[in-house]
């Protein structure tokens, strides 16, 4: 399965086979362990439960303690679950980057950086009024619409809290893996600070790149 | 060092000619046109070297019919195939931005290093 939990590490630059050089984000991915597998007849859907990053059983709750000793597997503290009916793996297994290889298309999800309480040129790519001649409107939200409406619209856009949200990148091109030391490495950039947990999958909407001739 | 920057540590040239500002200097780049690969050479004045790790970077000037043309390069960058030094110059600055305002023959005038 071409699913797997890891950290971002960072980003850096490395050269491709071509010469051409290469943006990446560095991914600490696995070894994931699968903590279980749920099927269409017992729980309705088909999922594969992954799980990243031993945790120390002290720490855990009572219900969580019995469900691990129940799969009998270690616990971890990051646990997820991915869609689908992947046969080629069952509980106890390690999932690691040896699943990927250079060229693959992936999509990635995680937590966003959190930007506090942003203005709508920020949060909405506002264009904000003039700067001069007394304009008086430098970065405030402008019209709101209708002056007749006596509410406002939901979802008009205001200013408010921006980040620290799920997002989802598409389309990533692994650029390689290394499997002594468990790294991805992605083109391009991922959502999160660095450190942050982040769920890689197949990309959904991949399509082969336009060849540049 | 940190895993991030251990990613790209095996790219690292280990020999490469040994240049600074003011040398003057001959590239030797692979460039693909279509198919095929050739070697380019482009011989200049070396103005920067720009430290950075991996991407690590030279700008090489030349003058190519009476215009001053700048190109640089990723020390590190397999396309970059070598280096070879024609003249030490001796110059008392490590980026020779000031040549790009000079004209006619002042323009690539640099002592030599003795």
């Amino acid at each position: 399965m071409k699913h797997i939990i890891g950290r971002k590490l960072g980003m850096t630059s490395i050269f491709a086979e071509n010469g051409e050089f290469v943006p990446v984000t560095v991914i600490a991915a696995g070894p994931c362990q699968v903590v279980e597998r749920k099927t269409k007849d017992a729980h309705g859907y088909d999922a594969v439960v992954l799980g990243f990053e031993d945790a120390k059983l002290k720490g855990l709750t009572k219900s969580l303690r019995g469900r691990f000793e129940k799969l009998s597997v270690a616990p971890k503290t990051v646990l997820h679950e991915f869609r689908g009916d992947h046969a080629d793996v069952k509980g106890g297994d390690l999932v690691t980057v040896s699943s990927f290889a250079a060229g693959d298309r992936v999509d990635v999800t995680g937590t966003s950086k959190g930007k506090g309480f942003a203005g709508i040129i920020k949060r909405w790519n506002g264009s904000g009024g003039g700067a001069s001649h007394g304009s008086m409107i430098h970065r405030q939200p402008a019209s709101n619409g209708d002056t007749n409406a006596a509410k406002t619209v939901k979802g008009s856009r205001r200013p408010g809290h921006l980040g620290v949200e799920r997002v989802t990148t598409l389309n990533l091109e692994v650029i390689s893996t290394d499997e002594e030391r468990n790294l991805l490495m992605l083109r391009g950039t991922i959502p999160g600070g660095k450190r942050s947990i982040v769920f890689v999958r197949p990309a959904v909407r991949a399509k082969r790149k336009a060849q540049v001739s | 060092m940190d895993l991030v920057q251990s990613v790209g540590a095996a790219q690292k040239k280990k020999k490469f000619a040994e240049f600074a500002a003011g040398d003057t200097i001959k590239v030797h780049s692979r460039v693909t046109e279509g198919n095929k690969e050739r070697i380019q050479v482009f011989e200049g004045i070396v103005t920067e070297r720009k430290l950075g790790g991996l991407s690590e970077t030279f700008t090489v000037r030349r003058i190519a019919h009476g215009v001053g043309v700048e190109r640089s390069f990723l020390i590190h960058s397999p396309r970059v195939e070598k280096v070879d030094v024609l003249r030490r110059g001796l110059v008392r600055r490590a980026k020779l931005y000031y040549l790009q305002e000079r004209v006619g023959s002042k323009a690539t005038r640099i002592k030599e290093k003795k």
